[in-house]
């Protein structure tokens, strides 16, 4: 017996409103993953069935291992520190005046497509001063609080100099008064040089002293090492230091002229070492490696956690709103701190709504993608890759293994499936 | 029994949509066998206004380059007026476009690859349609090098359009006059002047290790200098393994480049410097270093990208031989290729082979042609000319060699090399990894 003209209506209705859905999901979702399944069982060129093969391979393949490892890393720090920063934020801004602007300033991130955020990170995060905003402040914040000399890449033009420009560099030979000392360097950048450069003079020896030269010993084409020559310019400003050669006591210090020429008069005879100061020479700072092998994957978690932040904090925010607060006020008159309030009731309240924050953080974590691809240069992609970069990799790169590459996202699917049931089983729960 | 009831509606939905799709996909297949089927009468026919239809074409080249390719496009739509053709200018994603499209029945008409090995990988699978009407043209054009890197089992499948010379050396001309270094022509000049640019204060080498093909690039320079191109050619089609003795002998001349106060911000820096950084630092005042060692395209780049003009401030020199061995080029080539035979396809692979269609981009410059038949004069600049012409003319003339390989091993040279650069004395450690990947993609 057909149903009642009214109930078939009722069907048409619901069918007219599922159909778009049903039909938008069946092409975008459900057909390619049931292709993707099937096509896992394929070889990488699609005409052979290969059992389990590929997925045998996936557990022998160096790269997924790696990109493995990562992922549980990334599981390991992400979700905990994205809801433990979203808690502070949340409580936070409940207390600062400003709270707004807070907020504002916090959530941003979330509204930049996460590739731009990769793109700015990597930039942020360039070893070199001159290109990276991180080392470039380190730099800043260094110069502040250390002397820095003038020259940094300098070193000896030859061996008669030794030691290294960190501790200063000291002529080998032991000289006595009436000696020349010449204290040739090399390598030094041109923006380095001096403003108005003068011709290196080696100076006449004194009966009773010990003069010397400091300069840069190199002209268009090398020149020969060790000897003034002309065209080689005199380095002015030098501390050069004499030294006992027996006691290594510092017995004087002066500093070059223009020309580059010094002199110590009144030397006892002895033997003494000449020695340009520590103080000339600056360690030219490398800047701390962000993308190299080591930090790189905690890298990634710092530009990640700071565009999730601000998730977790609207969230949070908004299930702190939303909870009693006589509990609170309860609490607090009966003698409870602020520590235990929070510890004891604001928290136990809010787990309903950092258990979403933390399983979101997790799916969203193990499919992380684009903000490891826009990071990690390609020299780095070794250490830093992931599951899905891998997957990527290896089927739309130009590799063309397709089998593999479907063979990893049927896996990573399979990684899913227990926080997708955990979240269904709460949805039921709260409906 | 409401629940029931629904489930099975959103399941026969389902179906249908699915069905829906499937139908889609097959009619598609349709289309394109019966263009297959309805080409060989009328591809013979000269007549050009015969041909009509519409081609897509899917290309590496965007922006300046993109505007230049379509020039060369305006002089076929000239030809074959009542063809439409549609470029799309895909760029990075070239290669997805392209394995999506064939694993899903539909790629474009025609396409630009730059890697052979790519082309053999389509070919063999059957994704290619051989071009061997065009054969004839090509040979004419063509010198045998270029003909032999697109053929394959006897057919050919592709037409190389626009070449790279990447036997080439780019200098800061003040960095060089203020150390008083002359362009060296010999490797131990080439590292002497090094040394000597590092007196001066600047640090000789600009490498941008960030981008792996700018390591495999200069690996492939060295070693097609110290084994030779017999040797080259059997490590490409991996006849020798890569711990060959050849290959360490390449490595180590090439670590000697790789002193960490030799390269731009040191080693770890220059893994993070990526290609376009890597010339621009170079042409910057005061500059980072004073070489840059990559392809032609180099020049283009200094022109729109830096203050520094080629010929005023930048210069170039040819790749310096080593152990006196003989002028090679290392160079590289974008092909055009066939997915689906039709009338107007074959029409456009015959017109690209042609001096005609090299000259609309030539004359506009970023251009070398392998096409012999070129007239050099066309090349806008002097430097331009030298380099297309050392490619077109080159007696000895190897293609990229990581091109030439499937691009799983290519990557792994990629990373290997970028491992190399961090730990330049672990040859045998990069050597032995290179080895089991090469073992793995030629399984």
């Amino acid at each position: 017996m057909p149903p009642p003209p009214s109930r078939r209506r009722g069907y048409a209705i619901s069918l007219a409103f599922l159909a778009p859905a049903v039909f938008f999901l069946g092409v975008w979702v459900i057909y390619p993953a049931i292709r993707t399944l099937v096509r896992s069982f394929f070889s990488d060129r699609g005409g052979e069935f290969v059992w389990f093969d590929n997925y045998t391979a996936l557990f022998t393949d160096e790269a997924v291992q790696t990109a493995i490892k990562n992922n549980v890393i990334w599981v390991l720090v992400v979700p905990a520190g994205v809801t433990a920063l979203g808690l502070l934020f949340a409580v936070l801004t409940e207390r600062v005046p400003w709270a707004a602007a807070f907020k504002v300033a916090v959530f941003v991130p979330l509204a930049v497509s996460l590739f731009a955020v990769g793109v700015i990170w990597r930039i942020m995060y360039q070893q070199d001063p001159d290109r990276g905003a991180i080392n470039a402040g380190i730099v800043a914040v260094q110069g502040i609080f250390s002397e820095q000399g003038a020259l940094t890449t300098a070193r000896p033009s030859t061996d008669a100099l030794t030691g290294s420009p960190q501790g200063g560099l000291r002529l080998e030979r032991a000289v006595g008064p009436g000696a020349v000392a010449l204290l040739g360097l090399t390598a030094i950048k041109a923006d380095e040089l001096p403003d108005e450069p003068e011709q290196a003079v080696t100076p006449q020896a004194i009966p009773d002293g010990i003069t010397g030269v400091v300069w840069r010993d190199f002209k268009p084409g090398g020149g020969t090492p060790g000897e003034v020559e002309t065209d080689e310019v005199g380095l002015g400003g030098v501390t050069v230091k004499l030294r006992s050669a027996e006691t290594g006591k510092t017995m004087g210090s002066t500093t070059t002229g223009k020309d580059g020429s010094f002199t110590f008069e009144g030397v006892e005879s002895g033997s003494y070492h000449v020695a340009i100061g520590k103080e000339t020479f600056a360690e030219p700072f490398q800047g701390f490696n962000w993308l190299g092998d080591t930090l790189i994957t905690p890298s990634l978690l710092i530009a990640f956690l700071w565009v999730q932040a601000g998730f977790a904090m609207v969230i949070t925010a908004a299930g702190l709103a939303a909870i009693p607060r006589d509990l609170q006020e309860a609490a607090r008159t009966d003698g409870g701190t602020e520590w235990q309030v929070f510890r004891r009731i604001t928290v136990p309240l809010l787990a309903p709504v950092l258990t979403v924050v933390f399983v979101t953080q997790i799916i969203g974590v193990l499919k992380v993608f684009d903000i490891v691809i826009s990071i990690v240069p390609s020299s780095g992609r070794d250490s830093a890759t992931v599951i899905a970069v891998e997957m990527y990799q290896s089927s739309f790169s130009g590799q063309n293994r397709f089998g593999f590459g479907s063979a990893i996202s049927i896996f990573m699917f399979l990684l899913f499936v227990p926080f997708l049931i955990a979240n269904i089983r709460r949805f039921r729960r709260e409906n | 029994m409401m629940r029931k009831h629904r489930l099975l509606l959103i399941l026969a939905l389902l179906v249908g949509a699915l069905s829906l799709l499937a139908a889609g996909c097959g009619s598609d297949d349709d289309e394109s066998d019966e263009g297959a089927a309805g080409t060989t009468e009328a591809a013979t026919t000269e007549a050009e206004e015969s041909v009509s239809g519409s081609i897509r074409i899917a290309g590496l080249w965007t922006g300046g380059e993109g505007d230049s390719f379509k020039a060369v496009l305006d002089g076929y739509r000239a030809k074959y007026p009542d063809v439409t053709v549609t470029y799309q200018p895909a760029g990075e994603d070239l290669p997805t476009i392209l394995a999506t499209g064939v694993e899903g029945g539909n790629p474009p008409d025609l396409a630009s690859l730059s890697s052979p090995g790519i082309i053999k990988d389509f070919a063999t699978r059957g994704a290619l349609q051989p071009i061997d009407f065009a054969t004839e043209g090509i040979k004419e054009n063509y010198s045998q090098s270029f003909v032999d890197l697109t053929t394959f089992e006897g057919k050919t499948y592709g037409v190389v359009f626009k070449g790279a010379n990447k036997s080439t050396v780019w200098y800061n001309t003040k960095a060089f006059e203020d150390a008083g270094v002359e362009p060296p022509t010999t490797w131990d000049e080439f590292l002497e002047a090094g040394e000597t640019l590092k007196a001066s204060g600047v640090t000789p080498y600009s490498i941008g290790a960030a981008d792996g093909w700018t390591l495999t690039d200069l690996f492939e320079n060295v070693y097609l200098r110290t084994a030779g191109p017999e040797k080259y050619d059997q490590l490409a089609t991996h006849e020798i393994p890569w711990t060959d003795p050849s290959v360490k002998e390449a490595l180590g001349e090439m670590a000697k480049v790789f002193a960490s106060d030799s390269i731009a911000g040191g080693t770890s820096s220059a893994l993070q410097t990526d290609f376009p950084t890597s010339v621009t630092q170079v042409f910057t005042d005061p500059p980072k270093a004073a070489i840059v060692m990559e392809g032609d395209f180099v020049g283009t780049f200094i022109n729109t990208e830096t203050k520094t003009k080629v010929g005023e401030g930048a210069d170039v020199f040819t790749f310096p031989s080593i152990n006196d061995s003989p002028p090679v080029v290392v160079g590289a080539g974008d092909s055009i290729v066939m997915f689906k035979d039709t009338p107007a396809a074959r029409a456009m692979i015959e017109y690209l082979a042609t001096p005609e269609a090299a000259e609309l981009w030539a004359k506009r410059g970023g251009f070398s042609s392998p096409n012999k038949n070129l007239d050099e004069s066309v090349y806008p600049d002097e430097t331009t000319k030298k380099l297309a012409s050392e490619l077109a003319q080159a007696e000895t003339f190897r293609f990229d060699l990581s091109d030439l390989q499937p691009k799983v091993l290519n990557d792994a040279l990629f990373t290997e090399l970028a491992n190399f650069v961090k730990s330049p004395a672990d040859i045998d450690g990069v050597t032995g990894k290179l080895e089991a990947a090469a073992k793995k993609a030629y399984k």
